[in-house]
């Protein structure tokens, strides 16, 4: 290696953007009684990459090893094996303060932001920018700024962290991984405390974030059927301690979504990319309902074990459903007419 | 959800408010520190009129050539103790808040201030050595050897309390746990008494029950470069306890050296808290309540402007105490930890009680 002062080649040209792992091993080492270390590992061999640009989601199963998996990628745990690389540098060979310019974090911990406004705590992530008294320049608070713009969070910036929602607060805390100005950050079950709907904003926020500023984004949760739907790519840590990676769809297609996660009561519909309950069928109902009110009759019917199947022609139905709302229920009594899907399940749950 | 590019126009607002109350607090406290130092030095059994304060203290003469003496000997080192004592333990209070992460969190409730009375207890008992607050006519190496001693002491629980910590997460057990050790300091310090001879024994006793009059010239000489190093070190670790705020992990994702910090952080620590209890015994409280105090008053736990408000509000605070112990027209002085306590803790419950979000400044 040369040192010149001309530009050399632009390593980040010939090398992918984005994070990759180089046969990584992860897990613990707990050091024993007299400094014999033992090793426990997780994870093995992982060979991932996470695009730049892109919304990268670490899925699997509680206990897979998702948390520890994040923690190795952002420097916390050592790795056991192999190397992480971030635009192909290698990131255990940069200094703690470097690599907090190159990989910032949200973990799962919930932090108490003490009597600090949203703005200051932002400002926390530019510690690895500002120099020895930590005083911010007008460029620290145009980033600052900008993040909290990125976050729809402009808003927030003066209310006192502690007083924020839940939702809010994840929001700040990415700002704050922004504001260190990172290629990286990866995000460690943000959604966990969250309600659907800031479940939802925060997700695609995240993936908006990825594809509009251009940061490597990896975000491990347990919203399965969201993060199926919006990520870019996903990383699979399947109940053996594979993982497997690609886009959703070729991960639903391979089984390694039904494989992972299906159990007694749980489905994995890979036509929908949903979970359904697993509940055994009782009794096949001839049943008509417009294509509208279809998927809302099958979903009560199954509750009560019931599966719906289109009338034979010379049958007549026993379950009609009319666009209007109306119900119709045909017994050996004669036909009755309950009035919505309460009373509907209430009167089939008895055949 | 695209990001808006343009600032909402209530954030342009608030930030200068927020910088007028912390102008206005740190005004209001150095104002009052100044008040409160002439008082203390004018306030004694021979109350000294306050134009002859201010004039000695400006370096012209008194009318009364004693009331010169009295300014110069007695009550100048006195005021100078207490606002540079009161600095020190507010600091070091609020490093270690900082530090355990715990709302708690002080010398005296961590079982410091009692390691820093054992390693003086040690040296009067062993080396026959003469504390601050002594007879302590005997500068130099005997005083430096007590501060050492007392620091080393403090340094000691401060470490054994912050390696336990690594263990235990809990901010309750952690503190039950600095009790203990300070309860077993205690015990081995009055094991080490009963060795001791009885007038030293009376006035460690009495060093225990805290004073800021005790000191000399040649005290001040020893304590105000250790304190200032102290708290110097603390005005320059000010980013590093930033970074901490968010607990160790964010701490080190942002390129902290944690456990170098802490290693700094626990250094000046036990200069500052070793040092203070050294020549003024184990102060209660001041180290606990003055960075609620002020975290409250200055509605933020930045520690850009926590630490160096911490140093006027505890000399603010221990000031007040100062004058409060010594009851004007009487030669009674009352001990310095009851009025802390006394006149503090009540202070501090309703302040707490008042705003909830004090506590949550550090707290788990």
């Amino acid at each position: 290696m040369t040192v010149t002062a001309t530009a050399p080649v632009d390593p980040a040209a010939l090398t992918p953007l984005g994070l990759t792992t180089e046969s990584l091993d992860v897990g613990y080492r707990s050091r024993g009684a007299w400094g014999r270390g033992r090793q426990h590992t997780v994870l093995t061999d992982l060979r991932l990459t996470a695009r730049a640009g892109e919304l990268t989601v670490l899925l699997g199963p509680n206990g897979a090893g998702k948390s520890t998996l994040l923690r190795t990628l952002c420097g916390l745990l050592p790795p056991l094996a192999g190397a992480v690389r971030v635009a192909g540098r290698d990131v255990s060979h940069d200094s703690a303060l470097a690599r907090a310019r190159r990989l910032a974090v949200v973990l799962t911990d919930r932090v108490d932001p003490g009597l600090l406004s949203a703005r200051e705590l932002v400002s926390l992530g530019r510690h690895p920018h500002t120099g020895f008294t930590g005083r911010l320049t007008p460029t620290d608070h145009g980033i600052v700024r900008w993040a909290l713009d990125a976050v729809d969070a402009a808003h927030l910036a003066d209310r006192p962290a502690a007083e924020l929602s839940d939702g809010e607060r994840q929001r700040v805390l990415t700002a704050r991984a922004l504001a260190q100005e990172p290629e990286v950050i990866l995000l460690d079950e943000p959604t966990a405390f969250l309600d659907v709907p800031s479940r939802v904003a925060l997700t695609v926020l995240l993936r908006d974030l990825a594809r509009d500023r251009g940061p490597t984004v990896v975000v491990s949760t347990h919203d399965l059927e969201l993060a199926l739907r919006v990520a870019d790519a996903v990383w699979l840590v399947d109940r053996t301690g594979l993982v497997h990676s690609g886009a959703p769809e070729d991960l639903i297609r391979s089984g390694a979504v039904a494989d992972t996660f299906d159990a007694d009561h749980l489905a994995f519909d890979a036509h929908t990319g949903t979970f359904g309950l697993r509940r055994p069928v009782r009794e096949e109902v001839p049943a008509t309902a417009p294509p509208a009110l279809l998927p809302l009759l099958e979903r009560a019917l199954a509750r009560e074990g019931l599966a719906v199947r289109a009338p034979r022609t010379d049958e007549r139905p026993r379950i009609q459903c009319e666009a209007s709302g109306r119900f119709t229920l045909r017994t050996a009594d004669g036909a009755r007419h309950p009035a919505g899907f309460h009373e509907l399940a209430r009167e089939v749950r008895a055949w | 959800m695209t990001a808006h590019t343009a600032v909402a126009p209530a954030t342009a607002r608030a930030p200068v408010s927020g910088r007028r109350r912390r102008v206005a607090v740190v005004t209001v406290l150095a104002v009052g520190t100044a008040v409160l130092f002439v008082l203390t030095i004018a306030v004694g059994s021979h109350p000294v009129p306050l134009t002859d304060v201010v004039r000695v203290l400006a370096g012209s003469e008194a009318v009364d050539p004693r009331w010169e003496v009295i300014v110069h000997e007695v009550r100048l080192p006195r005021a100078l103790t207490a606002a540079v004592v009161g600095a020190a333990l507010a600091v070091a209070g609020a490093q270690m808040q900082t530090l355990f992460r715990n709302a708690l969190a002080d010398p005296f409730s961590l079982g410091v201030s009692s390691g820093a009375s054992l390693g003086v207890a040690a040296v009067v008992v062993t080396a026959g050595g003469t504390a601050g607050g002594f007879t302590g006519d005997l500068a130099g190496l005997g005083r430096l050897g007590v501060v050492l001693a007392a620091s080393l002491g403090a340094g000691a629980v401060l470490a054994l309390v912050l390696v336990l910590s690594r263990w235990v997460r809990s901010a309750v057990t952690l503190l039950v746990i600095g009790v203990m050790i300070g309860s077993a300091a205690t015990a081995v310090v009055s094991v080490l008494l009963v060795y001791a001879q009885p007038e030293r024994a009376q006035q460690f006793v009495v060093w225990g029950l805290g004073s800021f009059s005790a000191t000399t010239w040649p005290d001040l000489a020893v304590m105000l470069p250790v304190l200032g190093v102290g708290l110097a070190a603390a005005l320059l670790s000010t980013k590093r306890l930033n970074a901490l705020l968010l607990g160790e992990d964010y701490a080190r994702t942002m390129g902290l050296n944690v456990r170098r910090s802490r290693d700094l952080a626990l250094f000046g620590t036990s200069l500052l808290a070793g040092a203070a209890t050294a020549f003024c015994g184990p102060v209660a409280f001041l180290g606990l309540a003055v960075p609620h105090l002020t975290r409250v008053a200055l509605g933020t736990s930045d520690h850009r402007v926590l630490v160096p408000t911490c140093m006027l509000a505890g000399a603010f605070l221990a000031l007040s105490c100062a004058l409060l112990s010594q009851p004007p027209g009487t030669d009674a002085v009352l001990p310095l930890n009851a009025i802390t306590s006394l006149f503090g803790a009540p202070v501090v419950i309703a302040f707490l009680v008042r705003s909830r979000r004090g506590l949550q400044g550090v707290a788990q």
